[in-house]
């Protein structure tokens, strides 16, 4: 059985990510000791609220080291939602009149950005396009996750990039070999998003 | 590539059961509320939302483990609503496994509540809970409480526009004068609440036809709640989602398999 740490950073329902994973069938431990956290088979990096306060949260607990030596290490990593934004150079959330945001982890170059939409947040399900040669979204074409968020990458940072519309197209998941990312919740999206789980543990 | 239509059912629970009107036939436990989010689940609904409507606090008790016991089985997002009265509150029952909290009088009492939930949760967390009803204030709606028996003279317009402003992430619109009565939910109220916020909105009270749901979508709503069409079997949530899927509303294929 694969082995799985989700990295607790004071970020809420951490329960959720473990329940979906372990119902697939794979050891999971949430933690924010860094030797778990650097050993185990998988990482995942959940995320909820805003991407300042999730940063913050990360650096306290020296995920943004765990996450770089797992990267060195060919060790795989999953963020979810604002855990897939701080993978990202910048976030502009809550930025405005300001310059230059907040830094993310920079693992990808990309900026995360407001989604220009009239009701916001995004919230519910929505559609998304697989990438080509997307693993995570291997067999899930087309079909609908559970997002809930109001800024997203929108441009290409030349990863696998599975995309959805919302007011703009934006990335809905990512994907380098190594590093994968969700910006909607896999966790809350029922079948599909267990699927989706089932096929990140096993590739790893 | 579309945003679907949210269909979610509303369990009033107390006691760890079930309580407001239900008529399940294909369940051994038809008031056992773990049990009705399962099959809820399984017919596709999109989210599903818990009513806590205990009167103790060991209720509220069994009511958390209701919640536990849901989320290990039940891969969709929960609101649970209720008795929530402070950040801690909060806390307990996203330990317990709900993903959002909806809240409605404590926040009238306290509206700064709304600001210390946002800044520790996010506002995605927080669904304000508006019981509205028509009235003589300026708008024509008031705020309620006491599920819609006692007025507050606030105006629901300016409430859930301060609400809003304050980190309120949804608004679930209650039409107390609508509420049970299967005759519609409240067209204009929907429409006028519409206009005064940009995050999404929920309908609530009076959903009977099929054709309410659509004219609440049409309104302005980007989720509908109910919970007797569905308890007592009047329409089966596939139903509604047929209905409007055939009229070109975005709506979420398939259940869970």
């Amino acid at each position: 059985m694969k082995s799985i740490a989700i990295l607790d950073y004071g970020s809420g329902n951490l329960r959720s990510a473990q329940r979906a994973i372990e119902h697939i069938g794979a050891a999971v431990e949430i933690t924010s000791d860094a030797d778990v956290a650097l050993n185990a088979d998988g990482l995942v990096v959940p995320g909820v609220g805003a991407f300042k306060a999730c940063m913050s949260g990360i650096l306290g607990v020296d995920g943004k080291a765990i996450m770089s030596k797992r990267v060195a290490a060919k060790r795989p990593v999953l963020g979810i939602c604002i855990g897939m934004q701080v993978l990202f150079t910048k976030g502009l959330e809550h930025s405005e009149g300001e310059s230059g945001g907040t830094d993310g982890c920079a693992i990808w170059p990309g900026e995360v950005s407001q989604l220009s939409a009239p009701v916001l947040p995004h919230m519910g399900w929505n559609n998304v396009k697989a990438g080509a040669n997307s693993k995570l979204l291997a067999g899930l074409d087309g079909e609908s996750f559970y997002f809930v968020h109001s800024y997203a990458v929108k441009q290409s940072s030349g990863l696998i990039e599975s995309r959805t519309t919302y007011g703009e197209s934006f990335i809905a998941s990512a994907e380098d070999g190594i590093v994968s990312a969700t910006q909607f919740h896999p966790e809350k999206s029922g079948d599909v998003g267990l699927q989706l789980l089932k096929n990140w543990v096993q590739s790893l | 590539m579309t945003l679907s239509i949210r269909i979610i059912p509303c369990l009033d629970v107390t006691d760890g059961r079930v309580v407001k009107g239900v008529n399940f036939t294909n369940l051994v436990d038809a008031g056992d509320p773990v049990e009705m989010a399962k099959v809820y689940g399984a017919e596709g609904c999109d989210e599903l939302t818990f009513l806590d409507i205990s009167a103790s606090s060991d209720d509220r008790e069994t009511t958390l483990d209701v919640v536990r016991r849901t989320a290990e089985q039940v891969f969709i997002p929960l609101t649970v609503g209720g008795g929530i009265r402070s950040v801690s509150d909060v806390d307990r029952l996203l330990r317990a496994g709900a993903d959002k909290v909806s809240i409605n009088t404590a926040a009238i009492t306290r509206p700064e509540l709304i600001a210390e939930i946002a800044d520790r949760f996010g506002s995605q967390v927080l669904v304000l809970s508006v019981d509205a009803r028509r009235a003589r204030t300026e708008s024509g709606f008031e705020v309620t409480t006491h599920g819609g028996r006692t007025g507050t003279g606030i105006d629901a317009l300016e409430w859930t526009a301060r609400a809003c402003a304050l980190g309120a992430g949804e608004v679930l619109l209650n039409s107390m004068d609508a509420d049970g009565t299967r005759a519609g939910y409240d067209i204009g109220m929907i429409t006028a609440v519409r206009a005064v916020t940009n995050v999404p909105l929920i309908a609530s009270g009076g959903a009977g036809g099929l054709e309410d749901f659509a004219a609440a979508i049409d309104a302005g709503a980007n989720a509908l709640l109910a919970a007797s069409v569905f308890h007592f079997g009047v329409h089966r949530i596939a139903d509604v989602k047929r209905y409007l899927s055939a009229r070109g509303y975005p709506i979420r294929e398939g259940a869970a398999h």
